[in-house]
């Protein structure tokens, strides 16, 4: 296979799977549309795009999958997809940063000016009257009725812990990977996703604990909101990157990687460490300060 | 499985053609193939987000209701914004960006074909989804393409699928902006380096920044939208301690630099061009690359200069007013490059030639009036009147759009193998730019006078401008026509050369006309007429 | 018509009068501030008209001299430092110079402090409402009745017959001459935006966010503006008048205002 050196490019045949993820997100966002709309079928095209964009994953990733096994792609390649996952992550860093700014918006702004800072004093004084800036608040008008706050130890400062442990097995199995210690790997890489899988489930009691216990809804005024949004698109990431970390375990096990050729292993781990990130930022700005 | 992967093996480098039938388009990872398929998919919607603005000047031609219901009225406006601004510009750059870039740069193909095929197949999608919305009960959205809140939130059945239909363009413009960016930066000739990038392609770069940095800022806004209407977050409730300025804010923060990401790709065609046809190397390359670059930055600090009325604390208009300012500085220097280019070349005045041209008048002015804007307390005069909208068209329709014309005549018989026909182009180029004035110049006036923009109906006083404002918008529609006309006769001219025009300098000319399926299979070498020194 | 097109071929220069039916430039409005933006607008675009005309004038004289059938040969040269550097510092002392009196027309504009009287106007869709602290006066103010039947569509009645169409409303604001008159903008629903072009204030109104702005008219007369911030359907039908009167007429008018108001109390 000389031809799959580095002076000759790679450029794959024609392929059906963008189309087939064109529709899957078709059905995906009409029926998320019409459900929230209220219309029944919704829900139900809703779970048929979501079929089809799984079916559209897993056969796209075969694909690619198939191909790098058989030796198809050459360091170009590897280069090019590095470089786009690198470009993917930054934008998923610039999605959490609109939401960041929203809760940093919030903090500094809205709520002291609610309050009757800087040039609002009429805003406080004729319509507000009487509210006192503070963070946590649910605002002036008490949206959401009275609640209390999700403070940063417990449960938020545990998965603190686990994310930042999982980061470090996970790097322990990427190096074994390098080292070619396939059992190490294994243990490690099962010990991240499982790491990963208990965070999200106790994030799962943390809400019931927030929406049971303390009144703390996403419908509770900017902090609700923000504190819901903010963990929520993060927990769902978490899930996301667990997921992968379990099919890329599998992966490990099927022979799939070697020490100088593992760019799905090393994907999957930057986005896991981006995961890792944010919740860092996540739980100094939301849960601690 | 297995047997699958051989075929692939085994077809891999035999030199095939294009497939046959539809599935040639659906499953496509030809650049040149997908780069088409932009740019027929921009014209359609060119098309579509005008007849818009055909309904809206016919409602505007004279005083009183004479065509449609204000709520009508309001979703043109909403519509014609989005469709013209998501659906017709940035398609047609990332269009000439698919079929020019790798031609420009010694490479194959697009470093990842097959999410290529997809950015483009999720436009169809979202846009269908937006148009959908025309026949559903409450109509189409009419809170205008800003979207502020809490306007928004009285939509009807079409606010989530406006919502996501924005998410769906975000998703294929952030990915048709990775594939750029890793094309450019890892699959470039060896010899090609950075600065010896040619200018289009350097300026697509840095728009590809941009939009990775800036869409998913809108994806998280509209969110936040759709959120606050349907699961009851607060975000833009001040009663819930947020605020609807707020999303004023993160709105801007994409739309700002979303106007350069309109702007930079045709300063960049422009720079390809006014060399060629002035037969003279550009002058000042690498500081016309510094200088997209600093408008790139400093469009990341002045999203605030469209809320100078919002009651923004005085040290931030402040900030936002100077910060603006100082984009005309760098925008400056590419403007006096470009006529340092023309002086003392040997200029000849081809339709591309002629549009590029027209291209730093208008555009000029279009700044112009941009900087006067940017004045914070006139803008208090000038906010939200159709100085405004005399302004955005200054600078997006003489400007973006006709800079894509220009591309598209420059690159047209690389296209497709012929000669266009000259003449008709020039006709299109004079009807055009003669219509697009007549339009877009009074209303400079209408502004200055106190007409309020997004309205259907105003007070006599206005009328004579507006009068003239919708002769010219017709006017120019029909122009648009000639180019249909152009593009279907194009194959009817004389064979095109490998050079097309007079010594031009990039790489694209080095490959036949029309450029093969494939082309540079194997990095070609640079010899030194190649590039900018 | 043909003569406001040859008006406008000439520029904004031709244009003396504010309130003129065929106005092309800004009004100067009649207060000092209105005056000052409107000075400050002259700057702006006489700036641009000069960087225009040199700009454009280089331009085309290269466009006629430096064409290929004159027979030209095209120059070498491809970059000059010092040009470079010249054309980015002119441009930045160009920007100084207009920064500074703006950012002091700025600071007055903001100062709202010490006002004679105050005025919460409310945004509506799609209507305004005025309530005059300190009196207790309040009212609505809507599209006045001659504006409401020809702006129908297929409407009989033609609009160039309406006086002020689409421009007057049943209850105008009325402030002494002189005075200053802070306004406390806010909306009870979508965000609006309360603009006078004669007083140059425009200010949009947020509901839940009171913002403050002020003017001091010096003319008495009627000064017409429009809300100019899209609020769904009627946003083009929700206009504003602001009456100046002087002193003595507001004292007697805000008397049979009371009294109006009271009788209807009763
Ligand atoms: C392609 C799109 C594009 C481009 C390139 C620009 C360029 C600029 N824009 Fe524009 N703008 C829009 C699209 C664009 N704009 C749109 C769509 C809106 C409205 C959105 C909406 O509300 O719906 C808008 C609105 C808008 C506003 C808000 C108005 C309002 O709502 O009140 C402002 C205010 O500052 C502004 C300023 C500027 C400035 C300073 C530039 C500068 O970049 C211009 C710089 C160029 C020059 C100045 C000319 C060349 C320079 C020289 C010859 C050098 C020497 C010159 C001097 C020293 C003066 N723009
Ligand atoms: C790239 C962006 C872009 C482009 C290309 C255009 C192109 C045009 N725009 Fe657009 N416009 C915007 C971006 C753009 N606009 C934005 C962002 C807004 C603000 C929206 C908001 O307030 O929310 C706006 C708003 C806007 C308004 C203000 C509406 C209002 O405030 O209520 C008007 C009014 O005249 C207008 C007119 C036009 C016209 C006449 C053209 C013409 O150039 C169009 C010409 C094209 C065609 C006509 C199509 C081709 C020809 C045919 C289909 C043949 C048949 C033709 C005939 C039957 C005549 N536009
Ligand atoms: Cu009220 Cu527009
Ligand atoms: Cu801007």
């Amino acid at each position: 296979m000389s031809t799959h050196s580095d002076d000759r490019y790679y450029v794959p045949h024609g392929s059906h799977w963008p189309v087939v993820g064109s529709i899957g997100l078709l059905f995906l966002m009409v029926g998320v549309s019409t459900w929230l709309n209220g219309a029944a079928p919704g829900f139900y095209i809703m779970l048929l795009g979501f079929a089809i964009m799984i079916f559209m994953i897993t056969g796209w990733f075969g694909t690619v999958i198939n191909e790098s096994v058989n030796g198809l792609y050459n360091s170009q390649v590897d280069k090019s997809f590095r470089q786009g996952m690198f470009w993917f992550i930054f934008s998923e860093v610039m999605f959490f940063a609109a939401f960041f700014g929203a809760l940093f918006y919030a903090r500094n702004m809205s709520i002291p000016w609610l309050g009757g800072d800087s040039n609002n004093f009429f805003t406080n004084l004729l319509l507000w009257e009487g509210y006192e800036s503070t963070w946590p608040s649910n605002g002036p008008g008490n949206v959401g009725g009275d609640y209390d706050v999700m403070g940063p130890f417990g449960l938020p400062l545990i998965n603190t812990a686990l994310l930042l442990t999982s980061s470090v097995t996970l790097t322990i199995a990427h190096h074994a990977l390098i080292e070619g210690k396939r059992l190490q790997v294994n243990i490690f890489l099962a010990a991240t996703f499982i790491l990963g899988f208990i965070f999200v489930y106790l994030q799962g009691v943390e809400y019931m604990h927030a929406y049971n216990d303390l009144n703390l809804k996403l419908t509770s005024g900017i902090y609700g909101s923000t504190f819901f949004m903010l963990t929520g698109f993060h927990g769902m990431h978490v899930t996301i990157g667990a997921i992968m970390l379990t099919i890329i375990w599998f992966r490990v096990i099927k022979g799939h990687f070697t020490a100088d050729n593992h760019f799905g292993f090393e994907a999957v781990a930057w986005y896991w460490h981006f995961v890792d990130v944010v919740w860092i930022g996540l739980y100094v700005f939301v849960y601690w300060m | 499985m297995t047997t699958a992967v051989a075929d692939t093996l085994e077809e891999h480098h035999d030199d095939h053609g294009p497939a046959k039938g539809i599935g040639r388009w659906l499953f496509s990872t030809n650049h040149k193939d997908i780069g088409t398929m932009y740019l027929v998919f921009s014209l359609c919607m060119f098309f579509i987000g005008g007849a818009m603005a055909m309904v809206i000047r016919s409602e505007l031609a004279i005083p009183g209701l004479q065509f449609v219901h204000p709520e009508f009225f309001n979703q043109m406006t909403t519509m014609h914004a989005l469709i013209m601004v998501f659906g017709a510009v940035m398609p047609a750059f990332v269009g000439l960006a698919n079929w020019m870039i790798p031609l420009m740069i010694g490479a194959p193909d697009m470093a990842l074909p097959r999410m290529n095929n997809w950015s483009f197949w999720i436009l169809p999608v979202a846009f269908g989804i937006l148009l959908s919305t025309l026949f559903m009960p409450g109509g189409a959205p009419a809170g205008g393409w800003t979207m502020y809140p809490p306007l928004v939130l009285q939509t009807g059945d079409a606010f989530p699928f406006l919502i996501f239909s924005v998410h769906l363009m975000g998703i294929s413009s952030i990915m048709g902006s990775i594939n750029v960016i890793v094309t450019i930066i890892n699959m470039r000739a060896p010899d090609m380096t950075l600065l010896k990038m040619p200018m289009f392609v350097w300026t697509w770069l840095i728009t590809a920044y941009l939009l990775i940095a800036v869409m998913p800022v809108l994806a998280g806004a509209v969110t936040m939208l759709l959120t606050d209407q349907f699961f009851g977050t607060s975000f833009f409730l001040a009663a819930g301690g947020g605020d609807p300025v707020m999303f004023q804010h993160i709105f801007w923060f994409f739309g700002h630099p979303e106007v350069y990401i309109m702007i930079l790709p045709a300063f960049g065609v422009v720079s390809e061009i006014i060399p060629t046809f002035s037969r003279k190397p550009l002058f000042g390359h690498d500081s016309m690359v510094y200088a997209a670059s600093c408008i790139a930055f400093l469009s990341f600090i002045v999203w605030a200069h469209h809320m100078f009325t919002v009651g923004m604390p005085f040290t931030g208009q402040l900030f936002f007013m100077f910060a603006t300012m100082l984009i005309a500085v760098p925008t400056g220097v590419k403007i006096f490059n470009w006529v340092a280019t023309m002086w003392r070349g040997a200029m000849t005045f081809e339709t591309p030639m002629l549009f590029s041209l027209a291209f730093v008048f208008l555009f000029t002015i279009g700044g112009f009036s941009g900087l006067m804007l940017a004045l914070a307390p006139a803008d208090v005069q000038y906010h939200d009147t159709y100085f405004v909208v005399a302004h955005f068209h200054y600078v997006l329709v003489p400007g973006s759009v006709f800079a894509i014309m220009a591309g598209a005549y420059y690159w047209l018989p690389k296209w497709t193998g012929h000669m266009y026909n000259e003449t008709l182009g020039k006709i299109h180029f004079w009807t055009s730019t003669i219509f697009v004035n007549l339009t877009f110049f009074p209303m400079h006036f209408l502004g200055l006078a106190g007409m309020p923009r997004r309205i259907p109906d105003y007070s006599t006083q206005f009328a004579d401008f507006n009068t003239i404002a919708s002769i010219g918008a017709i006017g120019f529609g029909l122009s648009q026509l000639l180019f249909v006309a152009v593009l279907l006769t194009s194959k009817r001219g004389a064979k095109a050369t490998a050079e097309v025009w007079d010594n031009p300098t990039t790489l694209e000319w080095t490959v036949p006309s029309p450029a093969p399926f494939h082309t540079f299979d194997t990095p070609p070498k640079l010899d030194d007429s190649v590039g900018f020194h | 018509m043909i003569r406001n097109l040859i008006l406008s071929l000439l520029g904004l220069t031709a244009v003396g009068t504010a309130k003129a039916e065929w106005a092309l430039n800004m009004p100067k409005g009649v207060t000092d501030l209105s005056q000052e933006t409107y000075d400050l607008h002259m700057m702006g675009f006489w700036w641009c008209v000069g960087i225009g005309a040199i700009v454009f004038g280089v331009m085309i004289y290269s466009l006629f001299k430096h064409r290929k059938s004159s027979g030209v040969e095209p120059a070498k040269f491809s970059h000059s430092t010092t040009a470079e550097v010249i054309w980015t510092a002119i441009p930045v002392v160009i920007l100084v110079l207009m920064a500074v009196p703006t950012a002091e027309t700025m600071v007055k504009l903001e100062d709202s402090r010490d006002p004679d009287m105050s005025i919460v106007v409310t945004g509506y869709q799609w209507k305004w409402h005025y309530k005059y602290q300190d009196t207790g006066v309040a009212f609505y103010s809507s599209l006045a009745q001659s504006s409401l039947e020809a702006r129908r569509k297929g409407a009989e009645t033609d609009p160039f017959a309406v006086p002020n169409y689409l421009l007057d409303v049943d209850n105008p604001v009325v402030v002494p001459r002189g005075a200053k008159v802070r306004l406390l903008v806010t909306s009870n629903d979508v965000i609006h935006s309360w603009w006078v072009p004669d007083l140059a204030i425009k200010k949009d109104a947020i509901p839940g966010i009171v913002n403050e702005t002020w003017f001091k008219a010096n003319e008495i007369g009627t000064y017409r503006g429009q809300c100019t911030e899209l609020c769904g359907k009627d946003h083009g039908y929700m206009p504003v008048v602001v009456e100046v009167v002087e002193p003595e007429a507001y004292e007697a008018w805000l008397q049979s205002r009371t009294e109006n108001a009271a009788v209807a109390a009763n």
